[in-house]
């Protein structure tokens, strides 16, 4: 996959993990478990790619007698997963195309 | 590994990068790490699961801008003395220049490898102007008559369109390939701009 396309793709993924409620960074790789493997260094980077910009925030809390970092969607950070929403229908519509195109062709 | 022995080496690996971000990056792997301990995992295993501290290493060193990079690497790890100062002043007229000369030839070698991508494209191009050229005349001679020359013509002009197909290929996996070996060069300056001890076996 184009390596812009997929940064991308997983800045979105992590937004949608904390959307809901503020969250970790363990706990984020293990809610996006079922749907793909993400690595530490991974998300590393994109929790500070969306800190700078602005779509998440961070905060430390205690957690069991040691420090823990939280993080939160802010509304910057909503109305980039919903930009998401809105282009991913145009790319699905363009991917069905594409499908039906195919099939045309594999019955010719 | 132990969680301390990882993140000591973690922690040499990213000694040449801005405190902050040093910092920063431990905390992260230290909560990580722990937070796996705390559902079960025995310390070495949950070392192991947060990966090896090469990749994690590149991975930060590649999202830290160079220009930062080198900042942080001539900035004076404690105040100058005087003589220091005095030094450096004296010795300007040789280091200045010294320094220049680096840069300027760093610079010039990144500019030929650009170059030949340039003079590669320029072959394509003119192959391609050939062949369309070669077409018109063709055409125009075999029109006033001259056939045989005319014939001959277009078929240079195939010839060239041939080749200018073979070379926009060959074109564009050269210009990839300087791309991705720029990339590459421009990471490993960092990693050597990064940490000591990396810098020795990177």
């Amino acid at each position: 996959m184009d390596a812009q396309l997929k940064r991308g793709l997983l800045d979105v993924c992590v937004l949608a993990a904390i959307k809901n409620e503020e969250s970790y960074g363990y706990k984020i790789i293990k809610d996006m478990k079922p749907y793909l493997d993400m690595s530490e260094s991974t998300l590393y980077t994109i929790l500070k790619r969306l800190e700078l910009s602005d779509m998440l925030t961070v905060h430390t809390a205690e957690h069991g007698g040691r420090l823990r970092k939280y993080y939160r969607i802010t509304p910057k950070g909503v109305h980039r997963i919903e930009e998401f929403k809105e282009e991913w229908r145009e790319v699905m519509s363009i991917y069905q195309f594409v499908i039906k195109e195919e099939e045309k062709h594999d019955e010719a | 590994m132990t969680k301390l022995e990882f993140l000591d080496s973690l922690s040499e690996g990213l000694s040449g990068l801005p405190r902050e971000i040093q910092e920063e990056s431990l905390e992260f792997y230290n909560e990580m790490i722990d937070d796996r301990i705390e559902e079960g995992l025995s310390e070495e295993q949950a070392v192991a699961a947060v990966g090896d501290v090469e990749s994690i290493v590149s991975r930060i060193v590649a999202d830290v801008p160079l220009s930062s990079l080198v900042k942080e690497k001539i900035k004076p790890k404690k105040h100058l003395a005087v003589w220091e100062i005095v030094l450096l002043c004296i010795g300007a007229p040789l280091w200045v220049p010294l320094l220049i000369v680096a840069l300027a030839l760093a610079l010039t070698v990144y500019a030929v490898i650009w170059v030949v991508d340039v003079v590669l494209w320029a072959v394509f191009a003119s192959l391609a102007g050939v062949s369309l050229g070669g077409t018109v005349l063709g055409v125009l001679y075999i029109v006033m008559g001259s056939v045989l020359g005319g014939i001959a013509l277009l078929g240079a002009a195939i010839l060239c369109a041939g080749l200018a197909i073979f070379a926009f290929f060959g074109c564009s996996e050269a210009t990839k390939g300087i791309a991705h070996l720029s990339a590459r060069c421009v990471l490993k300056a960092k990693k050597r701009f990064a940490g000591r001890k990396e810098a020795s076996h990177a």
